[in-house]
């Protein structure tokens, strides 16, 4: 384990977790002010779409969170700095809430609340299917996230189900693919991300495995 | 079929320019003078050049009052010219106007191609009249479901396409748009294979709502809406439409068209406005209303019209046709 500064461990104790926060929040107060402006017919960012440019704001918000999260493992294990594992929950936590916000307002926006019309798009638009599909996979991951449920279901259990958070990651990826015109280039940069993040799993998992054989221990 | 199989195309290809005289032609024009040029390429014009630079994007132009209006408001303006789909300037939607800058448009010819009698490399000036330029107020509806209402100033396609004098052997007309690697950075991803192409049969292309623009809310065409010629059809999806026109070709049978190519179950060579057949991945039955005031700027929406509302005009050019399997 590496030697670290006094400074990054007052840093770690008292300045990492609320700022980590506020800037979690950041992009929410951002869009609600740009959205009030836009109501008020006051300039703005939006452009001349703007129920499109907040759905795609929320959306990738989402996903970049989401891929922060997966980043904070392999993070810590190359850094050898432990403290970052006390915000992972904070960041995927961020994620959902994102998620859930993006789907609110395409169903409040395009859809006027009918839930029947979700429905319908859920069962018909595969980028739609795959969406939901990834936020269904994110509730799971939300409700168990409390050091309570930790306890109660215990360290085995609860990690099995926040193994979704893979399968989930690539669903919104795919999400994001199949929703654009064309082959763009930002869903693939996402793509490439998520991989390598993925690969450090199956790397770690691999040697690991390789390390506890007998073969090796001979 | 492929392009290259295409054998109208092959049998063009002697009259196509090399792509390095192609990409560079401007320049080319610039250094050589214009008419040493087109007379060089084209083996001189059917029609006498007029002398005159066009107008530059944004300039005021002359035009008479139309009849051709749509009952909602004109959009704002800067809608029009903020918020494009030109890919060739990068898929964003403000890409086009932040990137476009500096695409040359002026001198600009358009190559004429193909089965007609009169093909060769024509000075805008020549092709459209400038003195003779009407507004028609036309509903655009893009493939995305959403919509605006844009007064364009131009000049009927028939007309134009008449004066090339096309033969019986023509049944389809293509259109081209300009390519430049260096001036259009979105043309170094592959999106779409470019040059960006489009079609329509030959009796579309003649209909009386085709137009030919060559500008919008009185001046001349900024560079993000397709400066400085463009095709508008407005009872198809925008995407049928093209900007910045450099070729027409007079060809026997069915074009390659881009987005028919890139994606042929998500858009159809025909993509006439129609709420009864939805794009697979959303529907076409509404259309979010671009330009909205306070909260309608996000929520406002329409139920989208047959043919985008222009059935009359068209509806007998797709008499007997499933447009369910024509789309």
């Amino acid at each position: 384990m590496a030697q670290h500064s006094a400074a990054l461990r007052t840093f770690g104790k008292v300045w990492m977790k609320p700022l980590t926060l506020a800037a979690l929040v950041a992009p929410f107060v951002y869009i609600v002010v740009d959205t009030t402006l836009v109501i008020l017919g006051q300039p703005n960012n939006m452009g001349a779409n703007p129920a499109e440019y907040i759905h795609h704001f929320l959306g990738v918000t989402a996903l970049r969170i989401l891929l922060i999260t997966l980043a904070i493992t392999p993070l810590r294990d190359l850094t050898g700095w432990a403290p970052l594992a006390l915000i992972r929950r904070r960041i995927g936590l961020a994620a959902f809430f994102y998620a859930g916000l993006h789907i609110i307002a395409y169903l409040w926006l395009d859809l006027l609340w009918s839930f029947a019309a979700l429905w319908k798009d859920v069962l018909k638009r595969t980028y739609i299917t795959l969406g939901m599909a990834a936020f269904v996979l994110m509730l799971p991951l939300a409700v168990t996230s409390t050091n309570g449920m930790i306890r109660r279901l215990g360290r085995k259990v609860w990690e099995r189900i926040h193994w979704l958070i893979y399968p989930l990651a690539i669903l919104a990826v795919l999400h994001h693919f199949y929703m654009v015109k064309g082959i763009q280039p930002a869903p693939l940069v996402h793509g490439a991300i998520l991989a390598v993040l993925l690969a450090y799993r199956v790397w770690k998992w691999a040697a690991d495995k390789l390390a506890r054989s007998p073969q090796t221990a001979s | 079929m492929k392009f290259w199989r295409n054998p109208q195309y092959q049998s063009l290809r002697h009259e196509l320019t090399p792509e390095h005289l192609f990409f560079d032609r401007r320049k080319l024009m610039a250094t050589m003078g214009m008419g040493a040029a087109a007379a060089a390429v084209a083996g001189g014009s059917a029609f006498a050049a007029p002398a005159g630079a066009l107008p530059a994007p944004g300039a005021r132009v002359n035009f008479r009052p139309t009849s051709w209006k749509v009952d909602d408001a004109t959009t704002p303006e800067e809608a029009v010219t903020g918020y494009n789909n030109f890919y060739e300037f990068g898929t964003n939607k403000d890409d086009p106007a932040r990137y476009s800058g500096g695409m040359t448009v002026s001198p600009w010819a358009i190559n004429v191609e193909g089965e007609c009698e009169k093909p060769g490399h024509y000075d805008l000036a020549s092709v459209v009249d400038y003195s003779k330029l009407e507004e028609r107020i036309y509903r655009h509806r893009c493939v995305e479901a959403w919509s605006m209402v844009i007064p364009w100033v131009g000049v009927p396609l028939a007309g134009v396409l008449a004066q090339f004098k096309p033969t019986s052997r023509a049944k389809f007309v293509q259109f081209e748009t300009y390519l430049n690697r260096k001036e259009m950075p979105g043309t170094n991803f592959p999106v779409l294979r470019w040059p960006y192409v489009e079609g329509l049969r030959m009796d579309e292309a003649m209909n009386e709502l085709a137009f030919l623009a060559v500008g919008v809310f009185g001046k001349a065409l900024p560079r993000q809406n397709g400066a400085p010629v463009r095709t508008v059809l407005p009872w198809k999806y925008g995407f049928k439409s093209t900007k910045s026109l450099v070729a027409i070709r007079f060809l026997e049978s069915q074009p390659r068209t881009s987005w028919n190519q890139a994606n042929p179950d998500e858009y159809g060579f025909y993509s006439n406005v129609n709420p009864h057949v939805d794009h697979p991945r959303w529907s076409q039955a509404s259309e979010r209303v671009i330009g909205g005031k306070g909260f309608s700027a996000l929520t406002g929406r329409r139920k989208t019209d047959m043919f985008n509302g222009y059935e009359q005009q068209v509806s007998n050019l797709y008499a007997g046709m499933d447009l369910r399997k024509y789309y």
